[in-house]
């Protein structure tokens, strides 16, 4: 489980910057980075405190 | 003041600081690596919202701007591993407790009330920060540059709607809020980039070769705003130098920097002012030169709302709201000590209160710069005087922590150091205009000539200790 929220966490920040890039090279519209942003934060702050407080070493 | 009342004080003060009286034990030292982390933390924070579009504000050009940020931060980096880190690897005591060997008791309140009402404005330049964020979906006219007053009924409403949420949270807790801004922060930091990097090509850069000729003539393109005072190179150095100059010269990070293993802890520093005010900085800056040319809304909300929507809103509200909360928490610590009696959740509900007012008025968000400036100039001294003390002294024949031995409240060479630089600083404002963002590096001299030659009249004059 705690993998899942890893990878999850991963894509939630992958969806914050890499739309951007996307919007840089034109390949994506302004308005659907900011979509998939704020999905992406969403998606960091509901997962990354599952793995973030856990005692154990990373995954 | 009455001795009875500076003992009541002074044992109030200790009693806050109780759990962190003895230096740090062997087993709790911390692996370099951890100070990487955290550094990258703090420094990726509100204020990085406001500080970079003001350098693009006074018109620096965009060759000064890399130049004076690379090299700043560099001395900031060099003024943690050289002269904190070293000093607190080898003490193993945080700021109170080592100061209170120097100062004396009675010193140190004065210098926790000064601390305290230094972080009651910064928290309230924070909850101003949020505002604006807060303040968008509700059609809030922005406050401008040059506003010093509230300038509208919704941003008075705003304001004092985020203060009372961010009192409410800072009075519940700080550990909870602590965790949600560690969790945070990789995050902001990806937001600055993201939010930049998503405007480039409305201000013309379509690939990175473009970037360098937008950055000179559309970005920093040296000309200054209305109204606003030119910045050259050397602001910019010595301000990225100095704006957290009460953290490393001022030795407040000895706190945290006791806990490395070795001095060389200090270097991881780095992670946050190249992060923080390297990156942070330059992609506020970006933001801001896109709303110039197209609303004029210079604001930390409508600027990130302009690179990334919703999500450029939500991280102006949480770097506001998680920078202002440890913030009042630890104003509310320092505060402790002169209201006797009141439990832990009325003076942080008053501290909350006061913040909040400050933050009523634009102008401590707007005019961060210098708060900031001032903010560090205000408790170098005090680093100065621990640096002579432990370095100097012993080399020149005379004893350190001399309050401590010789069971004195009130130190007076450090005392008159630290006035007598604040003092010396202002004269040399006053006579030869040496802006304040200059003013730290020929106070930290004076401060350690005064209190070395103080240091020596003082203890020359009285018998030697055991």
């Amino acid at each position: 489980m705690r993998t899942v929220y890893l990878l999850a966490s991963f894509a939630g920040l992958g969806l914050t910057v890499v739309p951007a890039f996307l919007v840089w090279s034109g390949h994506l519209p302004w308005s659907t980075h900011a979509v998939l942003m704020a999905v992406g934060t969403v998606l960091w702050f509901a997962t990354a405190p599952a793995w973030m407080h856990d005692k154990r070493k990373p995954a | 003041m009455p001795s009875s009342r500076l003992h009541e004080l002074t044992a109030r003060l200790d009693a806050i600081n109780e759990f962190d009286r003895e230096p740090v034990s062997e087993d709790r030292i911390q692996p370099s690596s951890s100070f990487a982390g955290l550094y990258a933390g703090e420094h990726v924070a509100g204020t990085e919202f406001v500080i970079g579009p003001l350098f693009v504000a006074h018109g620096v050009a965009a060759v000064d701007l890399f130049a004076g940020l690379l090299l700043g931060n560099l001395l900031a980096v060099c003024s943690w591993a050289f002269l904190c880190a070293p000093i607190a690897v080898r003490t193993r005591l945080n700021l109170y407790w080592k100061l209170r060997k120097i100062t004396g008791p009675g010193l140190l309140v004065a210098y926790n009330l000064v601390n305290a009402l230094m972080f009651c404005f910064l928290a309230g330049a924070m909850i101003s920060v949020a505002a604006t964020a807060v303040g968008i979906p509700f059609d809030m006219t922005m406050p401008h540059l040059d506003d010093r007053y509230p300038n509208s009924v919704g941003w008075v409403v705003t304001v004092l709607a985020c203060g009372a949420v961010v009192t409410a949270f800072a009075v519940l807790g700080f550990e909870r809020i602590a965790r949600f801004s560690k969790i945070a922060s990789p995050w902001m930091l990806l937001v600055f980039v993201a939010c930049a990097v998503a405007v480039l090509p409305r201000l013309g850069v379509e690939s990175p070769g473009d970037f360098w000729h937008v950055a000179e003539t559309v970005i920093w393109t040296g000309v200054p705003l209305d109204g606003q005072s030119k910045f050259t190179f050397w602001h910019v150095l010595f301000f990225a130098w100095f704006c957290n100059m009460a953290m490393h010269i001022g030795m407040a990070d000895m706190t945290i920097l006791r806990y490395a293993k070795t001095w060389k802890a200090g270097f991881h520093s780095a992670f946050g002012m190249y992060l923080g005010h390297f990156i942070a900085w330059i992609a506020s800056g970006i933001l801001v030169a896109l709303a110039l040319q197209t609303n004029g809304e210079v604001a930390p909300g409508p600027i990130a709302y302009l690179g990334a929507g919703v999500a450029g809103l939500a991280a102006v509200v949480i770097a506001g709201w998680t920078t202002a909360n440890p913030t009042i928490y630890r104003a509310g610590l320092a505060l402790q000590t002169v209201t006797p009696g009141w439990k832990r959740w009325k003076v942080t509900a008053f501290v909350g209160a006061v913040t909040t007012v400050a933050a009523l008025f634009p102008a401590l968000m707007m005019k961060l710069l210098d708060f900031v400036a001032l903010y560090g100039l205000l408790l170098m001294p005090m680093g100065a005087v621990i640096f002579a003390d432990f370095w100097l002294l012993p080399r020149l024949g005379l004893a350190e922590d001399w309050a401590e031995r010789r069971g004195l409240a009130f130190h007076w060479p450090a005392a008159i150091a630290w006035i007598g630089t604040l003092a010396a600083c202002w004269a040399l404002n006053a006579a030869w205009g040496l802006e304040i963002f200059f003013l730290g590096l020929p106070g930290w001299f004076i401060a350690v000539a005064l209190y070395v030659g103080l240091s020596r009249l003082h203890q020359g004059a009285a018998p030697r200790p055991a």
